[in-house]
């Protein structure tokens, strides 16, 4: 579903991505790990076609980034740490503008099918600006899934969210976000990317320098794995 | 689920649509603009002294002068809701020709300094006794001028907003690219005003015109590479 090879990525003289290899099969869940400056973001944002890579191949979905980042951004969600709402806005007209945007047929019912899947169709007519955090998020999932995409890449999903927040959020990103889709999260949060991946990807030094699937990590728990990872 | 490529301009009306819903309920830019360009125009009536006679001659540049600073500030206001929260990010991941969303914030920058215009240009002629600035001719020169104004602007301000001092960089882009549109906006509008014949404005209104599709042509093209990394 996702195919990267010797990705490089310069901003200036900075090399951020130094030849990545990566690759996500259908279905998979990737939780994206490493250390503040590994890349992480830098690297979602090439597959979400927001940033151009320097050098390599990048496809997602079948379509090259970025000659055909338009079918690839048919194909996609996003949730990042910022909800991407207009707070002037009710739930209902930021889910429908976005969904204008991405050309949703009957968009009305679809509108409604994603509020109530992200638990907000009673707050519906309600400013952006009156909602929590929490909320916030639930929403900005409700806008990342409301064209159903095949690939959702959730970058810092948690990132001021309170416990309260953020186990409600892994319940949403569980049952609306990640369901039958092919998910690449970064997180700084092991103990619920551990709960939530099912392969787990250490980013360090522009490179992915350990992988390991959720089975294998039986002897071992995900922070032991990252912190070696890190020292090797 | 099965979704279509929106088309471009069901696109660029979403988005002229949500910008113009927001703005109904917050009153935030239009407001700002239009206290600003109010405070302007009072403060050259006390600099310059508007008497009638210098009145006439200055009447073009005063209100120039006030459009283009309150556009200035609609502009930078208009694309920072983008990107503080995010928002351009969302706008530039729809499958759409991300010349779409330019024309969108374009039409909708455009709209709201129509409005500010739309409530200046009366206020203006009431406070000072001007009626002449309500001839056809003047107001399709002050639409000429706007919108090739708003078009390097809001190419600009999607650039400036990028950055940590987006408030002062966009006024510093903004206004020698805009010199051409500004003068010639102020040569025609002020030979109208003066009751100059058709031919005589041909020349500045014949350059307004092509500035405004050259602006609008340059922006098409070179909106995509500004917005992204």
């Amino acid at each position: 579903m996702i195919e990267v090879k010797k990705l490089v990525k310069r901003f200036g003289l900075k090399t951020i991505l130094r030849g990545l290899d990566f690759s996500v099969q259908p279905g998979e869940f990737v939780a994206l790990l490493g250390p503040n400056g590994a890349g992480k973001t830098t690297f979602l944002r090439i597959l979400a076609t927001l940033s151009r890579p320097s050098l390599g191949l990048v496809q997602v979905a079948g379509h090259n980034i970025p000659n055909q980042a338009a079918e690839v951004r048919a194909k996609l969600g996003v949730v990042s740490h910022l909800p991407l709402l207009y707070p002037d806005l009710t739930a209902e007209e930021n889910i429908r503008f976005y969904g204008r945007m991405y050309g949703i047929p009957d968009l009305e019912e679809r509108v409604t099918e994603v509020l109530e899947m992200v638990g907000l169709d009673n707050r519906r007519k309600d400013l952006v600006r009156t909602f929590s955090r929490g909320m916030q998020q639930r929403l900005a999932i409700g806008r990342a899934v409301v064209h159903d995409p095949e690939v959702m890449l959730f970058d810092e999903p948690y990132t001021g969210l309170d416990q309260d927040a953020s186990e409600m959020l892994d319940e949403v990103l569980r049952s609306v976000a990640a369901k039958g889709r092919t998910v690449v999260m970064t997180s700084h949060d092991l103990a619920r990317a551990e709960d939530l991946a099912t392969r787990f990807d250490i980013l360090s030094r522009g490179v992915i320098a350990t992988s390991a699937k959720h089975e294998d990590l039986k002897n071992t728990n995900l922070l032991a794995f990252y912190k070696k990872s890190l020292e090797a | 689920m099965k979704t279509a490529s929106p088309s471009f301009f069901k696109a660029t009306m979403a988005i002229v649509q949500k910008d113009l819903s927001a703005e109904l309920r917050s009153r935030e830019l239009l407001s700002a603009m239009l206290v600003f360009s109010m405070l302007v125009i009072l403060i050259f009536n006390f600099a310059l002294e508007l008497d009638p006679d210098v009145r006439e001659k200055v009447t073009a540049g005063v209100l120039w002068t006030t459009f283009a600073f309150a556009g200035t500030l609609g502009l930078n206001r208009s694309m920072a809701v983008e990107k503080d929260r995010g928002c351009m990010d969302g706008l530039l991941l729809a499958p759409v020709d991300r010349s779409a969303i330019f024309f969108g914030k374009a039409i909708s920058n455009l709209a709201f300094m129509l409005i500010v215009e739309a409530i200046v240009i009366p206020l203006y002629g009431l406070l000072y006794n001007e009626t002449r600035i309500f001839q056809p001719g003047f107001l399709g020169v002050i639409l000429l001028g706007s919108i090739g104004y708003i078009a390097v602007g809001t190419l600009l301000s999607a650039m400036s907003v990028q950055t940590r001092t987006r408030d002062v960089l966009l006024p510093i882009l903004l206004f020698p690219v805009a010199v051409p549109v500004l003068l010639a906006s102020v040569k025609a509008s002020g030979g109208l005003l003066a009751g100059a014949e058709f031919a005589e404005i041909l020349t500045p209104l014949n350059l307004l015109i092509v500035y405004d599709v050259v602006f609008i042509a340059i922006s098409f093209m070179v909106f995509d590479f500004v917005v992204e990394e």
